[in-house]
C-alpha cells in the first residue's frame, strides 16, 4: 500500500507540467518544491534534534541575497551564486550553532530570533549593498551551457519545475544519508538521552553544529533557488511568516520523518492557494496559528506517522 | 557630555519598560518552566485594552491602566487554563510549540480587529518637555517610568512577602509537598501565568501612548522581553530587572552614537556577548525565583 502510494506519489511529480496547463497552478507547485526544500533543512534541526530555530528565514534569506548579489552585482554565474548561497548560509549555521548550542532549547530558539532579527536590519540599512527596502530585481535565471550547445535557459516555468524537484530530490537524499550515517543515529541518540549518548563518547555539541550547518546550508539553497525563480530579492525574503510557514509544515507533516516535511510543504503551499479565493491573508495565518495549537493537541506526531500508522494497523 | 547624560537618561525612562516586559517573562519561565512566545501579545494585548477603553469607552487615561492589565490577566488565566493545563507533564518544546501558536493566532486576530493602520493613545499628560539642567524628559516618559517602578517593586514584594508568593515558590519547587501543605496547585498554576500576562499588558498599556499601536508591536516587545531575561539569566527576578536597564541604556547609546537603524541590533550584540561570555546571565548569582 504504502509503495504504490510512494510510485503514484512520484509518478505524479515527474509528469506534473505535462497536465498542469495553468501557469498559477505550476507556480504553485514550484513554490511547494521550494518549501519542500526548506522545511527538509528545519525539520533536519527540529525533528532530529529536537532543536527549533526560529530564524530560519535568516539562511533562506541569506542565501537569496548570495545568489541576488553575486549574480546582479558582480555578475557571476548563476550556478556560482546558487553555490554561495548554500556556503554562506552554512557558515552562518556554525557561527550561530556554536554559539547557541552549548546552551540549547530556549536559548536556541532565542538566539535564531534574534539572528533573523538582525540579518533583516543589516539587509534594509545597509543601502550600498542591498539596496535596502528597494530590493535587488533583475537576478539572472538559471541557464545550462554545455559546450557546443546553444545555451538552455531555464527561464519557463516548466523547465524550472524539474530544478526544484531535482533540489528536493537532493535534499531529500542529502537528509537520508545523514539520517541512516552514524552522525544520524548520534542526533537521535542525543534527542532521545543526552547524558546516556555521552557516555558512550558522542560529542554532543559537535554533531548539532553539524546539524545545523548542514540545515542551514539547505535553506540557503531553497533561497537560492528562490532568488533566480522569482529574479527578485528584497528584506521580505527575512519575513518571520517564512518561518512560521516552515514551522507549521514540519509539525503537521511529521518532525523526525522524511517524507513529513514533504508532505507538510506541499499541503500547506497548496492549500491557501486554494483557500485563497475564499479568504484574506490574515485569515489565513489566524488558521495556522489555531491549525499549529490543533495539530499538537489532537495529532502530536503529524500527519504522516499517524497515517503510517493507520495503514500497518489496517 | 549633556548629551550622554540624555542617553543615559532616556536609557534608563526606556529600560524600565523593558525591565516590567523582562519580569512577566522570567517568572513564567523560572517558575512554571513555560517559554512564553506569546508575551508580546499580551504587551499588544494591554495597548489596545487601554486604547479601546479610552477612546471608546472614554474612561480617565488612569482608569485604563488597570483596566489594561485586568484584561492582560484574564486573557493570561483562559489562556492557562484552556490550553496550558491540558498539556502539564508534556514537554517543554511541546508547550514552546503551542505558545508559537498562540502568538500567530493572537497577532492576526488583533489585525483582523483593529485593522493594519498605527493608532495613537491621547494621555492627559503636557507634550512640553520637562527641563531640568542640562537634560529634558517628558511628563509621559516620567509617569511611565515611575508606574513601572512601582509595578516591579510591587512584583518583588508580591513573591517575596505574600501567602500567595510563597505558594507559588513552594508549588514550583515541590508540587507534591505543597499540596500536601493545602496549596491548590492547580490555581497556583493559572495564578502566576496571568501575573505574567499582566505584568506585560502593563507595559503594553504604558508604552502604547509613547510609541503608536500597531498589531505586530509585540514581536519588539518580546524580542526585548528575551533579550532582558537571557541578561539577567533565565529565571532571575532581580537579574530580569537590571537587565532591563542595562539594555535600554545600551540601546539609547548605540543609537545615539552608532546608528539608529541599528537600534534593535544591540539586543542581538549583548546576547552574543552574554551567551559567549556568562551563559548563566549577567547577574547569576543574585537570588533566583523557583
Amino acid at each position: 500500500m504504502s509503495r504504490a502510494a510512494l510510485l503514484l506519489a512520484l509518478a505524479t511529480a515527474a509528469t506534473a507540467p505535462a497536465w498542469v496547463w495553468n501557469p498559477y497552478h505550476l507556480h504553485t507547485l514550484i513554490m511547494a518544491g521550494i518549501f519542500a526544500v526548506l522545511a527538509l533543512s528545519l525539520n533536519l534541526l527540529l525533528g532530529y534534534t529536537g532543536q527549533l530555530s526560529l530564524g530560519h528565514a535568516a539562511f533562506f534569506g541569506i542565501g537569496a541575497y548570495a545568489a541576488g548579489l553575486l549574480t546582479v552585482k558582480l555578475e557571476w554565474s548563476p550556478w556560482i551564486g546558487l553555490l554561495a548561497a548554500v556556503v554562506l548560509p552554512g557558515a552562518a549555521g556554525y557561527v550561530i550553532g556554536r554559539l547557541a548550542l552549548k546552551l540549547r532549547g530556549a536559548y536556541f530558539v532565542l538566539l535564531t530570533i534574534s539572528f533573523a532579527g538582525c540579518v533583516s536590519l543589516v539587509s534594509v540599512n545597509w543601502m550600498d549593498l542591498t539596496n535596502g527596502p528597494l530590493g535587488l530585481p533583475g537576478v539572472p535565471p538559471l541557464e545550462i551551457a554545455l559546450p557546443g550547445l546553444p545555451p538552455l535557459s531555464l527561464r519557463t516555468k516548466a523547465a524550472f519545475y524539474y530544478v526544484v524537484l531535482a533540489a528536493v530530490a537532493l535534499s531529500y537524499l542529502v537528509c537520508l544519508a545523514l539520517i541512516r550515517s552514524r552522525v544520524g543515529r548520534a542526533l537521535v541518540a542525543l534527542r532521545e538521552n543526552e547524558t546516556l549518548a555521552a557516555s558512550v563518547g558522542i560529542d554532543g555539541t559537535h554533531y548539532l553544529v553539524l546539524a545545523a550547518v548542514v540545515s542551514a546550508a539547505m535553506a540557503g539553497f531553497g533561497g537560492g533557488l528562490y532568488a533566480h525563480y522569482t529574479r527578485f530579492v528584497s528584506p521580505e525574503v527575512f519575513l518571520f511568516t517564512y518561518t512560521v510557514t516552515m514551522v507549521i509544515m514540519v509539525v503537521a507533516g511529521g518532525k523526525g520523518t522524511l517524507a513529513g516535511p514533504i508532505v507538510g510543504a506541499v499541503l500547506f503551499t497548496v492549500l491557501p492557494e486554494a483557500l485563497r479565493a475564499a479568504t484574506s491573508w490574515q485569515w489565513q495565518m489566524l488558521l495556522y496559528g489555531v491549525l499549529l495549537v490543533g495539530v499538537l493537541f489532537f495529532m502530536p506526531e503529524g500527519i504522516v506517522p499517524a497515517a503510517r500508522r493507520r495503514w500497518s494497523a489496517s | 557630555m549633556d548629551q550622554l547624560l540624555q542617553h543615559l537618561l532616556n536609557g534608563l525612562l526606556l529600560g524600565a519598560t523593558y525591565s516590567l516586559l523582562g519580569i512577566g517573562l522570567t517568572l513564567v519561565f523560572g517558575l512554571m518552566n513555560v517559554v512564553n512566545f506569546a508575551h508580546g501579545e499580551f504587551y499588544t494585548l494591554g495597548a489596545y485594552a487601554a486604547f479601546a477603553a479610552l477612546s471608546l469607552a472614554s474612561v480617565h487615561f488612569f482608569l485604563a491602566i488597570p483596566l489594561a492589565i485586568a484584561a492582560g490577566a484574564l486573557a493570561g488565566a483562559v489562556c492557562e487554563r484552556c490550553l496550558l493545563r491540558p498539556l502539564r507533564g508534556q514537554s517543554i518544546d511541546t508547550v514552546m510549540l503551542v505558545m508559537i501558536g498562540v502568538w500567530i493566532t493572537m497577532q492576526n486576530a488583533e489585525l483582523l480587529g483593529w485593522g493594519g493602520v498605527a493608532k495613537s493613545v491621547p494621555t492627559p499628560f503636557p507634550t512640553e518637555p520637562l527641563v531640568l539642567g542640562p537634560v529634558s524628559v517628558a511628563p509621559l516618559r516620567v509617569f511611565v517610568f515611575v508606574v513601572s517602578g512601582g509595578l516591579i517593586l510591587g512584583a518583588h514584594l508580591l513573591l517575596a512577602r505574600t501567602k500567595l508568593g510563597r505558594a507559588m515558590r513552594a508549588t514550583f519547587q515541590d508540587r507534591e509537598t505543597a499540596a500536601l501543605m493545602g496549596v491548590s496547585i492547580e490555581r497556583i498554576h493559572t495564578i502566576t501565568f496571568a501575573f505574567g500576562a499582566g505584568l506585560a499588558a502593563a507595559a503594553g498599556a504604558l508604552l502604547g501612548p509613547v510609541f503608536l499601536l500597531y498589531p505586530s508591536m509585540g514581536d519588539l516587545a518580546s524580542l526585548k522581553a528575551f533579550s532582558v531575561v537571557i541578561l539577567g539569566g533565565l529565571g532571575n527576578f532581580a537579574g530580569a530587572a537590571l537587565g532591563g536597564l542595562v539594555l535600554g541604556v545600551a540601546e539609547e547609546l548605540g543609537a545615539g552614537y552608532v546608528s539608529s537603524g541599528y537600534r534593535d541590533a544591540v539586543g542581538f550584540l549583548m546576547i552574543v556577548a552574554v551567551l559567549l561570555l556568562r551563559p548563566s546571565g549577567l547577574f547569576a548569582r543574585a537570588e533566583r525565583v523557583g
